[in-house]
C-alpha cells in the first residue's frame, strides 16, 4: 500500500456518510420544514373530486391507485413535469449521462483500454456518480482578480441556456415544452446566447489562458452560426415553417436527409464545432492554452460546464434528428394494451386486479419517443466518433473552412432545396 | 500585425542581443512548468494575437547533477544513475559511457555482447520513440495516437524485461558487455514480438500519419531548411528530416553496427509533419536491425568481459558517441589513474535540438507550437542531466 494514501476503512466511511445523514436531517428540519410549512401556508392546495389535495395524503394514494393514478396522469400532464422531467431538462441530463458513460467506454474500446471498469460492479456504470461526488466535494476556488459576481454566474448561465435549448426540442407529437411558431429562429435566438456565455466567463476569470480560450470560442461559434443557419434554411424552403414540431412531421414520408445530404453534412460540421468537440475543440486546447475558457473552474463550477455542454450536445443532436432524419416518425411498433383488460381488470386467481386511468401514455407516444431516442443516440455516437480519429485542428484552418468551405456548402443546398421546390417534387401536387 | 515601430536590421545589433518589441498589443504566457503542454521546463511565449513573436525556452527545472556524481563513484557504480535522464533510452544513454571506458580500462567487448548489445539498444529506441509519440499525438488532440504507442510499447517493455531483468531502467550495458545473457528461447520471442510490433508501427500511418487534418496542421509549421539545421547544431531526427543523410550508426559505426543492413532514414521537408515522421521510419529500421542482429549473432560465448575490482585505467581522455533516439549523443571520460573519472560529460541530443525552437516559433501560430516544440525529440530531462 501506499504511503502517501490512507487506506480505506469501512468504518471511517461508514462515520462520514452518517454524519453526512446527520447534517442533512438537521438542516432539513430546521431550514426546509419551516420553508415547506410557509409554502403550503401561502399556496391554494388543489381540490379534486370534493376532498382537498394535500402532501400529507401521499400514503393514502399510494394505497388507492384508482385515486393515485387520474392525479399522476394529471401531474404527467402538467407543465412542471414537462419542463423538469420527461422532453425538459432530466431527460436531457439523463441522455447526457448515457453520452458520457457511451463515450467513455467507446473512446476506450477504440484505444484498446478497458475503460472505467470498477465504479458501481458492472464495467464502471457508476463512474459518473463519482466523479459527481468528487466534483461537488471539492472547494471552490475563484482567483484573487476575478470577476466575482460574473464568474459565478456563467456556469449557470451556461446550463441555463443549455436548458433553454433543450425546452425548445419536440420529442413526441405535443410533447415539447415550448411549443413556438417561430421555433428554428428561437434556437438560434438561443445558441447565440452561448459565445456571449463563454466570453463572459473568460473575461471574467482575468487570466490569461482563460482570455485566449474565450476569444478562441467567439470566432469559433460566431462563424460557425453562418452556416448553421443558412444550413437549415434549406429544410425552411421546403417545409414552409419554423415550427420544429411541424418540420418534424412533415417528414413522414422521406426524412429530408436523403434530398439534402449537403445541408445535413454542414450542419453537422458545424454542430461540431458549436460544441467544441474534437476535431474543433480549439478553446479548450489542452496542450496550448491549459483548458482554455475552462481553466479557472474548479469543483461543480467545472461540473456544471461539462453538464451544460452535454446537455448542449443532446440538443443540437436532437434538433439534427428533428430537421434532417425525421423526428419521431417510424413505423408504430409499440404494442398496444388490450381493451378488455383495460376495462374489467385481471383475475390472478383470488386477486383481480383493476387499473384505473391506464394506459397512462398512448402507444403512438411510447413507439415515437423510442424512434427519436435511437434516431438521437446514433448522431450524438457519430458525433463523439471524430474525437478517437481525428487531432484538433488549427485557429485559421478553422476559420476557413467556416467562411470558405462551409458557407458556400450550405448556398448549394439551398439551391437544391429551390430546385426541389420549383420542380414541384415537394409542396402541394408534389410527390411527397 | 507587424505595428507601426521600425525594427532596425539584425546587423545593426551588437553579437548577443536583439530587438523585442514592447507593446500593449503583446501578452506574455508562461507555458510551463505547470502547464500540460511544457513537460518539464518553462516556454516563455509572446504573442502578438494568436502570432507568436518571440519565444525563450527556460531549461533547468530537473537538473540532477548526473555529470558531478558519476565523479565520486568508479566506472561501474556510475552505471545505475548515468541512465536516470532518458530511463526510456536508458541502453542509449549508457552506450558511450560503456563505449569510452572501455576505451580507457583497455577491455575488448566479445562478439556476442556486441550484437546483445545492438538489440537492447534498438528496442530501447523503439521505447522511447513510442513513448515520444504518444505524447505528440496528445499534443496534437490526438487521443488515439496517445493509447495505441503507450500500449505497444508493453510488448517491448516485456521484451526488454525478459533480456535484463527490469521493465525501465535495466542498466544492462556495463563496461566489458552486458550484464548478464539472454534467455535461452530469445531469439524466438523477440522475433515474434518485433513482427508483430512493425505490424502494429504500420497501422499507426493509418490512423495518424496519413490522417489529412494532422497533415495540414504539421505541414509546413516551423520549417528548418537544410543550411539551418546544420548551422544551428540540431541532431538525429531533426536533421534528418531536414534532409541531411547523418546517422552515427552509418558514419562512425560503433560496436557491430558495419555489420548490419539498415538504411539511414530521411525525408527533405523540414517541417514539424517530416520531423514527426522520421523517428516513425527510424522504428522501421530498428525492426529491420534486431533481426539482422538476431540471424547474425554468435549462438553461444561470453558476454562479458571480467572486470577487477575497482577497475582503473592510464591517465587519458575518451570521447565516444552513439546514435540515441534523438540524436548524436556524445560521452566525454577524462580519466586521471584513480578508480572514479575525473570528469564525466555527457553531449545529449535534446539540448541541441532545443536550440532551434526560438528559431522555429518566431512568426508561428500560438497553435503550433505543441507541434513544433515536441517535433524537436526533445527531452527535458536529459537536457538538464
Amino acid at each position: 500500500m501506499s504511503v502517501i494514501a490512507p487506506r480505506f476503512k469501512f468504518s471511517e466511511f461508514v462515520k462520514s456518510i452518517i454524519e453526512n445523514a446527520f447534517w442533512i436531517v438537521v438542516i432539513m428540519t430546521l431550514v426546509g420544514l419551516p420553508m415547506a410549512m410557509i409554502v403550503l401556508f401561502y399556496v391554494d392546495l388543489p381540490v379534486i373530486d370534493g376532498a382537498l389535495v394535500t402532501p400529507f395524503l401521499a400514503l393514502t394514494w399510494l394505497s388507492h391507485p384508482e385515486l393515485a393514478l387520474p392525479l399522476l396522469k394529471s401531474f404527467l400532464t402538467s407543465d412542471a413535469f414537462r419542463i423538469l422531467a420527461f422532453p425538459g431538462f432530466g431527460f436531457a441530463a439523463l441522455v447526457a449521462a448515457g453520452t458520457i458513460f457511451v463515450e467513455r467506454k467507446m473512446l476506450a474500446k477504440l484505444q484498446l483500454r478497458v475503460g472505467p471498469f470498477y465504479c458501481g460492479k458492472i464495467e464502471g456504470i457508476l463512474q459518473l456518480a463519482g466523479d459527481g461526488l468528487k466534483l461537488i466535494s471539492k472547494e471552490i476556488i475563484i482567483p484573487a482578480k476575478a470577476d466575482k459576481p460574473l464568474f459565478i454566474v456563467a456556469p449557470l448561465l451556461f446550463v441555463g441556456a443549455a436548458a433553454a435549448f433543450v425546452a425548445l426540442i419536440p420529442v413526441a407529437p405535443g410533447w415539447v415544452v415550448a411549443d413556438v411558431d417561430v421555433g428554428l429562429l428561437a434556437v438560434f435566438a438561443v445558441i447565440g446566447f452561448f459565445p456571449i456565455i463563454t466570453v463572459l466567463s473568460a473575461w471574467s476569470a482575468n487570466s490569461k489562458f482563460p482570455f485566449i480560450g474565450g476569444i478562441r470560442a467567439l470566432y469559433q461559434m460566431v462563424s460557425f452560426e453562418i452556416p448553421l443557419i443558412l444550413s437549415c434554411l434549406g429544410v425552411v424552403l421546403l417545409t414552409g415553417t419554423l415550427n420544429l414540431t411541424e418540420i418534424a412531421q412533415s417528414q413522414q414520408v422521406i426524412p429530408w436527409i436523403v434530398l439534402m445530404p449537403i445541408g445535413a453534412i454542414v450542419f453537422f460540421i458545424c454542430m461540431l464545432a458549436e460544441l467544441e468537440r474534437i476535431p474543433f475543440d480549439l478553446p479548450e486546447a489542452e496542450s496550448e492554452i491549459v483548458a482554455g475558457w475552462l481553466t479557472e473552474f474548479s469543483g461543480m463550477m467545472y461540473g456544471l460546464v461539462q453538464l451544460g455542454s452535454y446537455v448542449k450536445l443532446y440538443a443540437f443532436s436532437a434538433l439534427f434528428v428533428v430537421l434532417f432524419l425525421g423526428g419521431w416518425s417510424g413505423p408504430v411498433f409499440w404494442p398496444p394494451l388490450e381493451q378488455e383488460l383495460l376495462e374489467s381488470g385481471q383475475t390472478l386467481g383470488p386477486i383481480k386486479l383493476q387499473l384505473p386511468g391506464l394506459p397512462l401514455f398512448s402507444q403512438e407516444f411510447f413507439s415515437a419517443v423510442i424512434w427519436f431516442v435511437l434516431k438521437t443516440a446514433a448522431v450524438i455516437f457519430f458525433v463523439l466518433l471524430p474525437r478517437g480519429v481525428f487531432p484538433r485542428i488549427r485557429i485559421d484552418m478553422l476559420l476557413r473552412i467556416g467562411w470558405y468551405k462551409l458557407i458556400a456548402m450550405a448556398f448549394v443546398n439551398i439551391f437544391v432545396a429551390l430546385g426541389l421546390v420549383y420542380a414541384g417534387v415537394v409542396g402541394p401536387g408534389g410527390i411527397f | 500585425m507587424e505595428g507601426k515601430t521600425t525594427v532596425p536590421a539584425l546587423a545593426e545589433l551588437p553579437p548577443g542581443l536583439e530587438l523585442q518589441r514592447v507593446d500593449e498589443r503583446i501578452m506574455t504566457l508562461n507555458v510551463g512548468p505547470q502547464h500540460p503542454g511544457s513537460g518539464h521546463m518553462r516556454i516563455i511565449v509572446q504573442i502578438d494575437g494568436d502570432r507568436i513573436v518571440a519565444c525563450d525556452p527556460d531549461p533547468g527545472y530537473v537538473h540532477r547533477g548526473e555529470e558531478k556524481m558519476a565523479e565520486y563513484r568508479n566506472y561501474v557504480q556510475n552505471i545505475p544513475h548515468l541512465e536516470r535522464p532518458v530511463i526510456h533510452d536508458s541502453c542509449n544513454i549508457l552506450y558511450p559511457y560503456c563505449l569510452a571506458t572501455e576505451e580507457i580500462l583497455g577491455i575488448e567487448v566479445p562478439e556476442r555482447a556486441q550484437y546483445v548489445r545492438v538489440i537492447a539498444a534498438e528496442l530501447n529506441r523503439c521505447v522511447y520513440t513510442l513513448y515520444w509519440l504518444a505524447i505528440y499525438g496528445i499534443f496534437l488532440g490526438h487521443s488515439t495516437m496517445f493509447m495505441w504507442p503507450t500500449g505497444d510499447r508493453e510488448l517491448l517493455i516485456d521484451l526488454l524485461e525478459k533480456m535484463t531483468g527490469a521493465r525501465v531502467t535495466h542498466a544492462y550495458l556495463v563496461p566489458g558487455g552486458v550484464r548478464n545473457d539472454v534467455p535461452a528461447n530469445f531469439e524466438d520471442v523477440c522475433l515474434r514480438q518485433v513482427d508483430y510490433f512493425e505490424k502494429r508501427i504500420r497501422e499507426y500511418a493509418g490512423i495518424f500519419y496519413d490522417n489529412p487534418i494532422l497533415i495540414s496542421r504539421t505541414r509546413d509549421a516551423g520549417a528548418l531548411s537544410r543550411h539551418d539545421a546544420v548551422a544551428l547544431g540540431t541532431t538525429g531526427s531533426v536533421l534528418r528530416a531536414s534532409g541531411v543523410d547523418y546517422d552515427v550508426r552509418k558514419k562512425e559505426p560503433y560496436d557491430c553496427y558495419d555489420s548490419l543492413d539498415f538504411e539511414t532514414s530521411v525525408m527533405r521537408e523540414g517541417d514539424a509533419y517530416a520531423r514527426s515522421r522520421v523517428p516513425w521510419l527510424d522504428m522501421m529500421q530498428s525492426c529491420r536491425i534486431i533481426r539482422d542482429a538476431l540471424s547474425k549473432m554468435p549462438k553461444s560465448g561470453s558476454v562479458r568481459v571480467k572486470l577487477k575490482p575497482n577497475p582503473k585505467g592510464p591517465e587519458m581522455v575518451s570521447y565516444k558517441r552513439v546514435e540515441s533516439g534523438r540524436g548524436a549523443l556524445g560521452c566525454y571520460v577524462v580519466s586521471d589513474g584513480k578508480p572514479e573519472p575525473y570528469r564525466v560529460k555527457m553531449s545529449v541530443g535534446s539540448f541541441r535540438n532545443l536550440i532551434a525552437l526560438p528559431y522555429l516559433l518566431r512568426g508561428e501560430k500560438l497553435g503550433n507550437m505543441p507541434a513544433v516544440y515536441w517535433s524537436l525529440n526533445y527531452w527535458p530531462v536529459e537536457a538538464d542531466r
